[in-house]
């Protein structure tokens, strides 16, 4: 064909190198490995390191390549089994001080990944693993909110004189707190003083009986949402935290629909570890400090280890400097109802903002008045179970962590609410004010599906997946080649480039392949022909009305188009549904069935009729062969 | 190589009240099915503890039954998986799976029932094991309903604009039909209906929708190029001048779903089963169900012209 515009071809070719290269990497099959690397004030990983673990791994007859890759150690193992008894031995050799964590070390060339093509995560049933599905339980975060503003109300109608019987949450959910007042003046007064000093409260008139008036003062719906927001994001930071401490590299925490958690944690065969981890509970405390982290009195007890009587030595959680606090908590998380963070009035500089409730407010009030100008730090103390193994029993330890993670001077007096500024940057702001929260207002978590995929039933899927993608390939590409000779084959060539270009839009955009992945694949491969063989269809129809072999062409490339449009935006329509379903396993095959619907109107359409008008050309036809 | 005569003409509209009798009473046997019958919904629908055991021997689901019963575990559903080797157990948690919070511990949960199994049969190994809750299920039950009715009204609002109000009816009314009746045979063989499954019956409305568009757009077509467009004539010229096409796909679309039925392993033998079943009925109802529910709402040569606009010079003439 003479019009087939040049551009087209170019296009073609670079939609095929983009195939090769980007399809690539997933041919790289990634080692199953265990990496080690040092905790904090453990000993650096060096040579002596590496040495004694491949002696223990060699003692026990692990076969393993151990290497050191600069901070931390790095074992890659033949299969899933040895991966999984390799870290075992590795842990029990190195104990606490070090992070023992499963990883899939991806074997792809530096040339490949330095032009960002990467090879397709594996979803868990795919590699093995444990699943977590989470909900997080938000009524106790309501629970605290309105109760500190029941407090907050009571106070500021003691102070304005307003008498009332009673201000109480209510027993209907929704229906906030419930004021009942003396007379219709108290109400109106009482909702009038609300409604200024609380703006996220939205105050109506109940009831009124004989001398009771009824007042409602509930939570707008803004700022429930918002909290309802700020509660899972926050859960996520924590779950994030603790995970990261588990050492399971790349580990899955997102949110799943309003109010769910999703965890997947590779590699993980014990869904006892990551459900204690899971299941830490996080404190708060304010103490007075002694001192400044770093200081020259706190570094001395740090090194000659006398800590002097009335102190704690901590370290910060940033920079890991050490820090004397004093032993008396002045408030601990369960009075603390908000930390947000934001920018300081006063100076400009970012800073956290603090609320207590009235007991802790009148602490703090009360220590703050004799102390400003001094120091006062928040430390985060994280209570982890650990499981080890003595004389053959499990025992469960706690094993509690604490972390300085703010030290700052008083500078006046305050209670209720505070600010904290000169922080060094909004993203240290809000980080502090996650980890407040965390301390203080995590949500409880429901686990409502779990489940453990076994190493070996993730390389049976990989196994079976690649066959069925492999046979389902083959016998469309024979039967397509059979049925319409050479514009078949010319149709092979197009579904060979659109399962690679498919593959390779997957492994850019890091879509994880599961199983329904492979599935909406296999499908895409036997749906994309389809558009071929309504060409084809039309080119033999267009041959047997009498037109010529460049005019069948011609017309049978144009008259399928609309049919071939049509054809896949309803079936477009159908795989964005499937998309949009909150769930991961119908999601995925939705995407992969989308990709494919969108790479095969390409392939099939313009690719093929590139190699079409290439083989036929200006030349004189005679026949077509299809 | 040709295997159908691109001559042919098969009167299908000639048929029209014998096929679409037979479509209504699928139809009605299949909703009858899922209300009496109903679908075997399995863990991710119904929330719930789930294992799956390999054996080194094969094994009979009934003396796995047979074992676990011994062992106090009934109530319970065993299916065998991918051959003989290997079954899946799937019941609600009992007491003794519960932890001190009264959660379901996978641990547990394995130790009670691989107990049992064990002492009947020592080549027992646990390969996989989960759990759900029963609000998952159902919340899952309502995402699938509402995916599948916005599949259904996006492909009307495209037909509509794309063609004409008719075809958008005729496709939606055909696409129910497709649904339900892929449902009633899910209903009527008892095949477990898991995720999987929900994505496949929904990719079943994508594919059978892809076979009408087919039909449609060469009605469309005929009706605009032909003179004398006589309806009954014209759409019975689109199902032949299409049927080959509309075989030849649903043959290359069901030989990938057996590859991946016969290879994909036990992860997919649903979704594979149910796309073949959906193929077979959706290739079907294009051909015998669709155009005659198109001719009784009338479609003619007029409402598929193209918009022209009207020439206010010629409007003038006499």
């Amino acid at each position: 064909m003479s019009d087939f515009p040049r551009w087209k071809y170019a296009l073609v070719v670079l939609a095929m190198l983009f195939g090769i290269v980007y399809a690539l990497p997933n041919a790289f099959a990634p080692l199953k490995a265990v990496q080690v690397s040092a905790n904090k004030g453990s000993a650096p990983i060096d040579d002596a390191l590496r040495q004694k673990v491949a002696d223990a791994l060699a003692k026990d007859h692990i076969a393993a390549g151990v290497v050191a890759q600069g901070d931390h150690l790095l074992a890659t193992f033949a299969n899933a089994d040895l991966q999984k008894s390799g870290a075992d031995a590795i842990g029990a050799l190195l104990g606490d001080s070090y992070t023992v964590a499963f990883k899939l070390q991806s074997t792809v060339p530096r040339w490949l990944t330095a032009i960002h093509a990467n090879s397709m995560p594996l979803g868990l049933d795919l590699q093995g693993g444990v699943h977590f599905l989470m909900q997080v339980d938000q009524s106790g975060v309501l629970d605290k909110l309105e109760n500190s503003y029941a407090d907050d109300i009571r106070g500021q109608l003691r102070q304005k004189d307003i008498r009332y019987e009673s201000v109480a949450r209510s027993t209907v959910a929704g229906q906030g707190i419930v004021v009942v007042l003396r007379s219709a003046a108290d109400r109106s007064g009482a909702a009038d003083l609300i409604a200024t000093s609380s703006p996220d409260l939205a105050v109506t008139d109940g009831p009124s009986t004989g001398d009771r008036y009824v007042l409602y003062a509930a939570i707008k719906p803004t700022k429930l949402r918002d909290l309802s927001l700020g509660t899972i994001k926050q859960n996520l930071a924590t779950l994030r935290n603790r995970i990261n401490a588990l050492g399971v590299s790349e580990p899955v925490i997102q949110q799943q629909g309003e109010d769910h958690i999703v965890v997947e944690l590779a590699g993980v065969q014990d869904p006892a570890a990551a459900k204690r981890l899971i299941g830490a509970t996080a404190t708060l405390e304010y103490r007075p400090g002694i001192g400044y982290p770093g200081d020259p009195r706190a570094i001395e007890a740090a090194q000659s280890g006398s800590i002097p009587p009335d102190a704690n030595l901590y370290y910060t959680s940033n920079g890991h400097v050490p820090v004397l606090v004093g032993k008396r908590a002045i408030v601990t998380g369960d009075q603390l109802v908000d930390a947000s963070s934001g920018i300081d009035q006063s100076n400009g500089t970012p800073s956290v903002n603090v609320t207590l409730n009235a007991s802790g407010a009148a602490k703090m009030q009360e220590f703050t008045n004799a102390n400003v100008g001094k120091p006062m730090a928040v430390l985060l103390i994280n209570t982890v179970y650990e499981t080890s193994t003595v004389n053959g029993k499990e025992v469960r330890t706690p094993q509690i962590k604490t972390e300085v993670i703010n030290d700052a001077t008083i500078q006046s007096p305050f209670g209720k609410v505070f600010s904290t500024n000169g922080l060094g940057s909004p993203k240290e702001a809000s980080d502090l004010a996650l980890l407040l929260k965390s301390g203080a207002l995590a949500a409880p978590m429901d686990i409502v599906e779990q489940y453990v995929i076994g190493p070996s039933l993730g390389q049976e899927n990989i196994k079976k997946g690649f066959d069925a993608v492999m046979l389902g390939l083959l016998l469309v590409l024979a039967c397509a080649a059979v049925y319409y000779k050479l514009f078949g084959l010319v149709a092979d060539i197009a579904l060979f480039f659109n399962l690679l270009i498919l593959v390779a839009v997957m492994s850019m955009i890091g879509v994880t392949l599961t199983m329904p992945g492979i599935a909406g694949i296999v499908l895409t491969l036997g749906m994309a022909i389809d558009a071929n063989v309504l060409i084809c269809e039309r080119v033999r129809e267009e041959l047997r009305n009498g037109s010529t072999p460049h005019a069948a062409i011609h017309a049978g490339y144009d008259k399928a188009w609309a049919t071939i449009l049509d054809a896949n935006v309803t079936h477009l329509i159908a795989a964005l549904a499937l998309m949009t379903m909150g769930t991961g396993a119908i999601r995925g095959f939705g995407v992969t069935l989308g990709i494919g619907i969108l790479t095969s109107m390409f392939t099939s359409v313009v690719m093929t009729h590139a190699f079409t008008a290439l083989i036929h050309g200006r030349r004189k036809l005679k026949t077509l062969s299809v | 190589m040709e295997i159908f005569n691109h001559n042919s003409n098969i009167h299908f509209l000639r048929i029209r009240v014998f096929s679409i009798a037979v479509a209504i009473v699928l139809m009605v046997a299949s909703i009858a099915l899922i209300a009496t019958k109903g679908l075997n919904y399995g863990l991710d629908f119904t929330g719930g503890v789930s294992l799956v055991v390999d054996y080194a021997q094969p094994v009979q689901t009934g003396d796995v039954r047979d074992a676990l019963a011994k062992g106090g575990l009934e109530d319970l559903v065993v299916q065998s998986v991918g051959g003989s080797r290997e079954v899946s157990i799937r019941m609600q948690p009992t007491k003794e799976m519960l932890d001190a919070k009264g959660q379901v511990d996978l641990d547990k949960v394995a130790s009670t029932v691989m107990q049992p199994l064990k002492a009947a049969r020592a080549d027992a190994t646990l390969k996989s094991r989960s759990s759900v809750s029963a609000e998952v299920g159902a919340e899952l039950k309502s995402d699938g309903m509402v995916a599948a009715v916005f599949v259904i009204l996006g492909i009307m609002a495209y037909l509509w604009i794309r063609f004409e109000r008719r075809f958008a009816i005729a496709a939606v009314l055909t696409e129910i039909h497709d649904t339900l009746v892929t449902l009633g045979v899910l209903a009527l063989v008892q095949r477990e209906f898991d995720m999987t499954v929900l994505a496949s019956v929904l990719a079943v409305i994508g594919y059978s929708i892809n076979d009408k568009v087919v039909v449609f757009d060469r009605i469309r077509e005929l009706f605009r190029l032909a003179r004398k467009a006589e309806p009954e004539e014209i759409l019975n010229r689109s199902i032949n001048s299409t049927l080959s096409r509309t075989i030849i796909t649903s043959l290359f679309t069901g030989i990938t779903m057996a590859a991946l039925f016969f290879y994909g392993g036990p992860a997919v033998h649903n979704f594979a089963i149910t796309m073949l079943i959906g193929i077979v009925v959706g290739t079907l109802s294009s051909i015998f169900v669709a155009s005659p529910i198109l001719l009784w709402l009338g479609v003619s040569k007029k409402d598929l012209m193209p918009v022209t606009k009207e020439n206010p010079e010629l409007a003038r003439r006499p």
